[in-house]
């Protein structure tokens, strides 16, 4: 019954056919849900960025204000400790007033003076009380413009948007258009929304203070636990004896990292807040939430990093008469730290996407004020976004979308550092 | 491990006694009663042997045979395996090794071992070799330290090839080239004994040869206990060859005796090639 080699051939030859047609498909399959993928992230991105790029720009609006006396000093005498108390909004309105002649009435002005942000007041303010020389002088000032008009700049209003939608009228439209016409009205550079803490006007709201509080609430995580995990997985690793306790004990882990994160804000609130009474809203106690969200993960990946030391190399150490602790230090901490550093940032990655855990401890109060210490109230950026993703105001949604940019630039800076460290620290056996 | 009960090695007769002269004037390791056990199961029966000082003891025997275990239970490598459990009487010049008291680092500062797989540290070839005195504080500063490398590069046989490079990392070197760092590694502690397992057995023929000169010449100083797999390496090098067979030890004795005159049959069958 056996074949000659002709006919073996031929059968090989049939076999190769489908084999190689099998192949094929595998391969279609593969570049069909890599592409599939692709699109997904592009989407994402495209949509984000798009939506998000504008709350880069803001409309600013320069005026020219007399600092009128008559306003700031109304009895006439020379007194600058008036000056804290003085009407700004007059100042405004007056220069106002000054660009449209016909503008009358009550009514009138204050659809006038609304063009403006509430924050001319305070920065002018500023400007003549650093300064009471400037009293009695024009000056050519540019104030941010309200986030209506900015919007309308931006082409999110027109004027076909039904006038009870849009929130501004005809009558301000023109407005716009004519200091639009004269230059005194264009889009620049938003260094408010880098700089700012959070506001209930679109137009004075930033990420900064959920920056400030991101860097420090990351920043208690790490230090507490990078040293926590690193510590935990090499006495796990390699020096605690297989017994029912470690086996317990990796169990333990190993669900702490699959339970969901709001688990870990409610034992946050039960511990740190009610029991210890540690302050609420504050990055200390984020840290410290987050800390124990990101334990499981970063002891998991330095466990895996021990283990992928070759055991060579510990033996070496060990038959050269280095004691455990110097075989771990000298030899197989260095060839698991890139493991260590890429699961820490991971974890770190993480934290600082990490929203629902932070609710449960405060950190979604509305705070304006930039945080100054790790005890003072303050937010984080995947809360300020889900804080402005809620809020009604047109304005705040290419806010939303700005603020999603800065934690993705986050994120990729981070990861970017992974990488680095890791190629820094990798060597080669 | 191989699975015993399905390989080819034929069982050892029940009450064997090791043949041979086990025993050495004036030894300076030696093994009474010696059992390793791997949880429950017995690795290695009541081997009794003596190491003397300035020669080549090989061990022979096939896969499983308890050669590289018993190499272990001189320097307290097995105490690394979980389980592993070791019985019996292992003394270093009347030190018992296996005494509470005793100190593995200053043990393996006395007992040096050169691996089967060159596993130079993955730093450069200097801080291969200043490991072990930078670990145990033999060199005062840092020339000392430079003329301790420099020596044990020598007696290594390596200095000449690596002379200018030695910042290079030890990984860049041969694999023959690295096994003789390894080497140089383990002499530059200045060990007493030096235990090897297998050291040739990744090299190619070329790097061996060098390697079995090094052993040679490595013999004026110190007690070399080798593990090898090829009985040719075993005549080449050693002085007395010890056969180990199913965690039994049958048969020590001069190593040219043992190959042209064996005397318990088990040695015969093996070194004549019927099983192993």
């Amino acid at each position: 019954m056996s074949k000659t080699v002709a006919q073996t051939r031929a059968l090989v030859e049939k076999s190769l056919r489908r084999r190689r047609l099998a192949e094929l498909r595998f391969q279609a399959y593969g570049i069909a849900a890599v592409s599939i993928g692709v699109l997904f992230v592009i989407l994402l991105f495209g949509s984000i960025i798009a939506k998000g790029a504008p709350a880069f720009r803001q409309a600013y609006v320069t005026l020219d204000v007399f600092i009128d006396p008559e306003v700031l000093y109304p009895d006439g005498t020379v007194d600058t400790e008036l000056l804290a108390t003085a009407d700004y909004v007059a100042l405004v309105r007056g220069s106002l007033k000054q660009r449209f002649m016909d503008v009358e009435g009550r009514a009138a002005t204050r659809q006038l003076v609304e063009l403006v942000s509430g924050s001319a007041v305070q920065d002018l303010q500023a400007l003549v009380q650093a300064d009471p020389k400037r009293v009695g002088t024009h000056q050519m000032l540019t104030f941010l413009a309200d986030d209506k008009v900015d919007q309308y700049l931006k082409g999110n209003i027109t004027r076909s948007t039904p006038e009870v939608d849009r929130s501004l009228s005809d009558q301000q439209l023109d407005w716009v258009d004519a200091l639009k016409a004269s230059k005194a009205l264009e889009l620049r550079f938003n260094k408010v929304f880098f700089t700012h803490g959070d506001s209930r006007e679109p137009e004075q709201a930033g990420v900064w203070g959920a920056v400030v509080g991101s860097l420090y609430t990351l920043g208690v995580t790490l230090l507490l636990s990078f040293p926590v995990a690193v510590a935990t997985a090499i006495y796990l690793e390699e020096f605690a004896r297989r017994n029912r306790w470690t086996d317990l004990i990796e169990v333990n882990i190993n669900n702490l990292a699959a339970v969901p994160s709001i688990v870990y804000g409610l034992l946050g609130l039960a511990m740190f807040l009610n029991f210890f009474g540690m302050p609420r809203s504050a990055p200390l106690v984020g840290g410290l939430v987050l800390a124990l969200l990101t334990l499981p993960t970063i002891i998991i990946a330095s466990r895996a990093a021990l283990k992928g030391v070759p055991p060579s190399i510990r033996e070496a150490a060990i038959g050269m008469g280095a004691s455990p602790i110097q075989t771990v230090l000298h030899h197989v901490l260095p060839l698991a730290m890139p493991g260590m550093l890429t699961g820490t940032i991971i974890g770190m990655a993480r934290a600082l996407g990490e929203t629902a855990p932070l609710l449960m401890i405060g950190m979604v109060a509305f705070i304006v004020d930039v945080p100054g210490s790790l005890s003072s109230p303050a937010t984080v950026l995947p809360v300020q976004v889900f804080l402005w993703a809620d809020s009604p105001e047109r304005a705040f949604v290419e806010r939303t979308s700005g603020a999603i940019l800065v934690l993705l630039a986050f994120l990729v800076l981070m990861n970017a550092t992974a990488v680095i460290l890791r190629n820094r620290f990798e060597r080669r056996w | 491990m191989t699975d015993i009960a399905n390989s080819t090695v034929p069982p050892v007769p029940p009450e064997c006694k090791t043949t041979g002269v086990v025993t050495v004037p004036q030894p300076l390791i030696t093994a009474r009663g010696v059992n390793v056990f791997y949880g429950d199961k017995r690795a290695l029966k009541d081997v009794s042997i003596d190491i003397a000082n300035n020669q080549v003891l090989a061990m022979i025997g096939p896969s499983g045979c308890g050669k590289s275990t018993f190499l272990r239970c001189f320097n307290r490598m097995n105490d690394t395996i979980d389980g592993a459990r070791v019985t019996g009487s292992l003394q270093l010049e009347g030190q018992d090794i296996y005494e509470k008291r005793q100190d593995v680092v200053q043990l393996r500062a006395r007992i040096g071992m050169v691996f089967q797989k060159p596993n130079p540290f993955p730093k450069s070839i200097y801080d291969n070799v200043a490991y072990g005195p930078r670990i145990h504080g033999l060199a005062a500063d840092r020339i000392e330290l430079d003329e301790i490398v420099q020596t044990s590069l020598k007696r290594a046989g390596l200095w000449e090839e690596v002379k200018d490079r030695l910042a290079a990392p030890g990984t860049s070197l041969s694999g023959g080239q690295q096994q003789r760092l390894c080497i140089a590694r383990t002499i530059a502690v200045n060990p007493e004994v030096i235990l090897m397992d297998e050291p040739c057995s990744a090299l190619d023929p070329i790097a061996t040869a060098r390697i079995e000169d090094l052993i040679d010449e490595l013999r004026a100083s110190y007690a070399i206990i080798i593990v090898t797999h090829s009985m040719q390496q075993a005549a080449r090098v050693s002085q007395r060859t010890a056969y180990f067979h199913l965690g039994d030890l049958i048969e020590v004795g001069e190593t040219d005796r043992i190959f042209t005159n064996p005397r318990h049959k088990l040695t015969e069958d093996y070194i004549t090639g019927r099983f192993g």
